[in-house]
């Protein structure tokens, strides 16, 4: 039986991890087609506004990410502060809620008949253009908009870092002659760096995979590019050619991702931890701590996630009707199998490496797990183009043998959709998978084999039990991404059928934005669930205590 | 007495290469075996393979008279009525301490299943901890709690895969020799794989010294040091010197220490080059004697000093001496060569 299933086993994740890597594939083969007359206009009109553009975003979603993530890391980790326990997993909550979301909420609160400057009017007698307001729909807004709910990640690495590292390296610096602060930058910084860069790659990551928020400020980036290519230009080839510069610039930030995770391990200088002495905050300095923790958790969550509210009450009855129940029972079916089905893939792929352990193997699952990184129009324009091709092909093959049009089997289809999840998640789920399963050690086999357990009952008895945690994480954290999931699902989807995420960018982007908020708070709701999840996990492996349990 | 373990000229190998060479031993019921080597002597397989985790390529394994494992059949091993101490302890992390020693008990009923554990908490001194959870427990109680855990089904024999190398250094032959009473007193037979020769002697009737997957010598601890079969053996058991030397006569060996007497294994005739090992304890300090040499290096060892000496013609060798005999460097002290039996190897030169 074992025997069977291992003879099996391997070409079956060859087959996955090659299966998966069809639409990264099929983008980088773009890079050497010739170019077309499109491409050639467009590299003179509008490729480097898009270029320039997405620096611009890159470099500033960098600067707020990494000024509000440091900061306040370090203040949670270090400092004593009133209110310091609660912001160490308040600071997580903007990660529940999409950028584009966020993005029509403050162009909702902040735009000329909003509330802000609606009151500010009523309070001043100020008219139209007698006052100068910051546009919310900018480049500047999007920088805002991302690095408020990109910042968590920069957070997440840094305070763990920070948390992780030896206090004798800081107290050493500390009996040198050197000072909270200047421990701060010439010690504790330089240590937490490969940390905080590979926080920001996530984030910038993000970034560049961002289509809601940069499509609903009109700005022209490589995402928006690439789809208005596509629809509008109705170029292929074109829009192809641009997601392969885009992953270009993807696989470069996952790379200093790679790099600096390794290096992350290296500055990790001891394994002996005790508790961290914290700086006692007092007077205007706590205040200043306070604010400065405050301030992201209030703007990146609280502040749209009233608002959101206090549309959806006043919108509830309107909105919430037979269709839209059916539009949450779809995105929760999807949800729900995307995620049991990555699942189910990553426990085929990490027990396939776990029992044949063969580098052939390896490397089939890294390529597999490629496609987290990937922005979800590029994993889009992937699908397509070789799904067209395919439902092309056979339809003239079926045409041309037997007079018979089969149509388009595969191009949008939720077959298409659900693909494209795997790609996009699998990583997601697989991580979260192999690390449970790294807990079981090899001998705890062992020791249940010489205990009278036959494997299968060794699978039951003790894998079962051990890995229940993981399994139902991953499942969570899958079944959230594909919620919030929305420029891949936008491009791949059946006619007429919709997710939630969906809905609520097609409402707001069309000026409805008290309409969509419905369904935006269902999905930031649902996105707290992880976030819960991950800051109860913070709590409990605090440096200093012991934890194995 | 009945064998309760026979390993017959097994042949191991992980792909094409071969770690176990034409591998025998016998244990007798109620003995503590102990197979002592070098990293990468390939031990630890010998014991994977007696527990049915590596199947032999050539030769038998018999638990209790019968076959578990040759070239065709391989019992697997939750068939074979072993017990098995890993390295790492492997508890079951989810369990507590009494739910991981009722694991192997599946087949009892509740009522012996509880009676059993209550014994084995008794017996490792737990009964307190019972509740507990593997993260709570001290190294020194995971190890007992393992060790519970894989003689609670009664197996067989019992298998110990280096399982004191998790514990600091000092600790390590109070824990054997703990582990050797209850075991004893449970009259288990068992089998110990070290690559530390005081928890061999510290908890094992008889040792099997291994070196590139081959037994060099099965005996008693005593007869190791003393009567190693050859050079591996006498290197790799205790502290000594090897002296080249000259067969003179029937029973004397000419050395620069002069003439030594015993008896010189057959086919050494006269005028064959000999390797001599001198122990610590062949060399006495003797203030009186005639005979000198020069101290180069000096260890304090609590009962007595590791001396290593200067002859006066150059050759360096061991000497063990008293405590209170505390000599300088460089210092000429008095030696007398006492042998009472020669260990003799033909000359690897």
């Amino acid at each position: 039986m074992l025997n069977f299933l291992g003879r099996l086993w391997q070409p079956g994740i060859m087959l996955v991890a090659l299966l998966l890597s069809v639409p990264v594939l099929t983008i980088a083969s773009f890079v050497f087609e010739p170019s077309g007359e499109n491409w050639e206009h467009l590299k003179q009109t509008v490729l480097p506004e898009y270029l320039s553009n997405s620096a611009l975003l890159v470099a500033g979603v960098s600067v707020g990410t990494l000024l509000i993530g440091v900061s306040t890391a370090w203040l949670t980790a270090m400092c004593r502060f009133p209110g310091k326990q609660l912001f160490v997993w308040m600071l997580l909550l903007p990660l529940a809620m999409p950028a584009y979301i966020i993005a029509y909420t403050y162009t909702g609160l902040f735009d000329f008949a909003g509330p802000v400057q609606s009151q500010i009017r009523e309070w001043t007698g100020w008219g139209y253009r007698d006052y100068y307001f910051p546009e919310v729909r900018s480049l500047g807004g999007a920088i805002s908009m991302l690095s408020l709910v990109l910042y968590p990640y920069v957070y997440l690495l840094a305070r763990s870092a920070f948390v992780e590292q030896s206090i004798c390296v800081l107290e050493v610096s500390r009996t040198l002659g050197c000072g909270a602060w200047c421990s701060f930058y010439r010690v504790a910084l330089p240590l937490a760096r490969p940390a905080i860069v590979a926080g920001l790659s996530l984030a910038l990551m993000e970034t560049l995979a961002d289509y809601g928020t940069v499509s609903y400020f009109g700005l022209g980036v490589f995402t928006t590019g690439i789809f208005r290519t596509w629809f509008g230009l109705g170029d292929s080839v074109a829009a192809a050619k641009m997601a392969a510069m885009l992953l270009m610039f993807v696989f470069t930030l996952v790379v200093i991702e790679r790099v600096s995770r390794k290096q992350a391990r290296y500055h990790h200088t001891t394994n002996k931890y005790s508790q961290l002495p914290e700086y006692q905050l007092k007077g205007a300095k706590a205040l200043l701590a306070f604010l400065m923790c405050l301030l992201p958790v209030a703007f990146g969550f609280f502040l749209p996630a009233a608002q959101l509210t206090s549309w959806a009450i006043i919108t509830f009855d309107e909105m919430v009707d037979a269709n839209f129940v059916r539009l949450t029972v779809n995105t929760i079916l999807l949800g729900i199998s995307a995620a049991l089905l990555s699942v189910l893939l990553a426990v085929f792929l990490a027990y396939g490496k776990r029992m044949l352990g063969r580098t052939s193997v390896f490397v089939s699952i890294r390529i597999a797990a490629i496609g987290y990184a990937i922005p979800g129009t590029v994993v889009a324009v992937g699908i397509i183009i070789p799904f067209a091709w395919l439902d092309n092909t056979l339809d003239q093959f079926m045409r041309e043998r037997f007079d018979y049009s089969t149509g388009l089997l595969l191009s949008g289809t939720l077959f298409a959709v659900m693909f494209a999840y795997m790609v996009r998640f699998l990583a997601v789920s697989l991580q979260t998978i192999e690390s449970g399963l790294g807990k079981i050690k090899p001998s705890m086999d062992d020791a249940s084999r010489s205990l009278g357990y036959s494997p299968r009952e060794t699978l039951f008895k003790v894998h079962m039990p051990l890995m229940k945690g993981s399994l139902l994480t991953a499942l969570l954290i899958v079944f959230v991404d594909v919620m919030k999931e929305l420029p891949a699902t936008l491009i791949l989807r059946p006619f007429n059928f919709n997710t939630l995420a969906v809905r609520a960018f097609e409402l707001a982007s069309d000026e409805r934005l008290a309409d969509s908020s419905t369904a935006a708070l269902m999905i930031v709701v649902v996105g707290l669930l992880p976030v819960i999840y991950l800051s109860k996990s913070i709590a409990q492996s605090r440096a200093g205590h012991k934890n194995d349990g | 007495m009945v064998n309760q373990l026979e390993v017959k000229n097994i042949d191991v190998s992980y792909g094409s290469h071969q770690i176990i060479n034409d591998l025998s031993f016998t244990l007798e019921e109620g003995r503590i075996g102990c197979l002592l080597g070098p990293s990468g002597c390939g031990k630890t397989t010998v014991l994977r393979t007696i527990a049915g985790f590596e199947q032999p390529k050539q030769g038998q394994v018999l638990i209790r008279d019968r076959v578990v494992a040759d070239r065709k059949t391989n019992l697997p091993p939750e068939k074979r009525e072993i017990g098995m101490v890993f390295q790492d302890f492997a508890l079951f992390p989810n369990l507590s301490v009494e739910d991981n020693i009722r694991f192997g008990l599946k087949k009892w009923s509740k009522k012996d299943q509880h009676a059993r554990v209550i014994e084995l908490l008794a017996m490792i001194g737990m009964s307190t901890l019972s509740r507990a959870y593997p993260h709570q427990l001290s190294g020194g109680q995971q190890q007992r709690v393992a060790l519970a855990r894989a003689m609670a089904p009664k197996p067989s024999i019992l298998l110990l895969d280096e399982p004191f190398s998790s514990m600091d250094v000092e600790l390590r032959e109070q824990l054997a020799r703990e582990v050797r009473l209850i075991l004893k007193q449970e009259n288990i037979t068992a089998i110990l794989v070290t690559h530390d020769q005081n928890e061999a002697f510290a908890m094992a009737d008889e040792i099997c010294v291994m070196h590139e997957g081959r037994i060099q010598q099965h005996d008693s601890a005593y007869n190791l040091y003393h009567k190693p079969v050859n050079r591996f053996v006498a290197d790799f058991i205790g502290e000594g010197v090897i002296v080249p030397g000259m067969v003179v006569g029937g029973n004397t060996v000419n050395t620069e220490l002069g003439n030594i007497h015993g008896h010189v294994p057959a086919g050494c005739k006269p005028g064959c080059l000999v390797d001599v090992l001198i122990r610590p304890d062949d060399i006495v300090h003797d203030d009186d004697s005639s005979e000198k040499a020069v101290v180069v290096e000096s260890a304090f060892r609590g009962s007595d000093f590791l001396y290593t000496l200067r002859m006066p013609s150059g050759i360096e060798v061991l000497s063990l001496v008293p405590s209170h005999h505390d000599h300088k460097i460089n210092e000429t002290i008095g030696i007398r060569l006492e042998f009472d039996h020669l260990v003799v190897f033909p000359s690897t030169r």
